[in-house]
């Protein structure tokens, strides 16, 4: 708290990055974890989350969960489904130059 | 010469495309939630990106080209009207609703708490939540967490404002916490108390 004055200060976006709370950095958190928010939004968010020990662990959480469910949602391909449809393109080119 | 040209194309269909398959498949079985469906649905896929291919513009993004056709013959032909749940039937389930859970007193108990309830999560629940979602909520989380796109290719890919692609994804993914965090329940590893502690 007492450095806040230097850290405004020297932050290059005009002191806006001390303005974020916790809500606000919570509301931000999906769009802050997929990259979607502009450059100067996310140097907010990650000014907050650098100062605020929960809420870099809540982060931390969102985004190890993310990656849990991309790695378990992944299936095997049945056998014959590539040679199903290797076989139904072979087919309707067939077809094309069959009928020139 | 159109023509050949269109030929030359689509010589090179099968070299590019393929590799997607897997991907494409997972997909089609979260949209279906049926095996034999998936496969014709991917099939079709298949079948309408060969015969369009001389419209698709090289060195633009293929990936999301053959999403957008999965998506909308899975819309066009695919989609059940039963059992389907509803937008509307998912209530707003509130921010970081798991992870408010595992930390009781909004004190973090240690990583390995946490830890043990993701490590925990199978693919047949993670399977499971995602196709418990409504439609529109299913596809956009897939799409954004599964496949990796972003707001702007999936607001392409379904036809939808980015706005309410946003809102989809943030709302599908918090209803999908709170069915893991279900799963989880039942399986005895975390409590049943219905809210976070205070």
């Amino acid at each position: 708290m007492v450095a806040e004055g230097a850290e405004v200060a020297r932050d290059p976006c005009g002191g806006g990055s001390s303005s974020v709370d916790c809500d606000e950095a919570v509301r931000q958190l999906y769009s802050y974890l997929d990259g979607e928010l502009t450059e100067e939004r996310r140097l907010q968010i990650s000014v907050h989350l650098d100062r605020c020990g929960p809420c870099a662990e809540a982060t931390d959480f969102e985004g190890e969960l993310r990656a849990v469910i991309a790695s378990r949602c992944r299936d095997h391909v049945p056998e014959d489904l590539l040679a199903r449809i290797a076989q139904a393109i072979d087919e309707e080119q067939r077809r094309h130059s069959g009928a020139s | 010469m159109g023509r050949v040209r269109g030929m030359a194309d689509q010589a090179q269909f099968t070299d590019l495309a393929m590799e997607y398959m897997p991907q494409l498949y997972t997909a089609a079985l979260r949209m279906t939630r049926n095996a034999a469906d998936a496969e014709d649905l991917v099939q079709e896929t298949y079948l309408k990106a060969y015969r369009a291919f001389s419209s698709f513009t090289e060195g633009t993004n293929l990936k999301a080209w053959l999403y957008r056709i999965l998506t909308n013959t899975y819309i066009n032909s695919y989609r059940s009207a039963k059992r389907r749940p509803q937008v509307s039937d998912v209530e707003d389930v509130e921010d970081l609703y798991m992870y408010r859970r595992l930390t009781p007193d909004g004190v973090d108990p240690g990583r390995s708490a946490e830890d043990e309830v993701l490590d925990s999560i199978t693919d047949e629940e993670v399977k499971g939540a995602i196709e418990s979602l409504p439609e529109a909520f299913r596809i956009a989380v897939l799409l954004a967490d599964v496949e990796g796109f972003s707001y702007k290719e999936i607001a392409e890919i379904t036809d939808v404002p980015i706005g309410t692609v946003m809102s989809r994804i943030h709302r599908g993914r918090r209803a999908l916490q709170k069915a893991l965090f279900e799963f989880a329940q039942g399986r005895g590893l975390v409590g049943s108390s219905s809210g976070p502690a205070e």
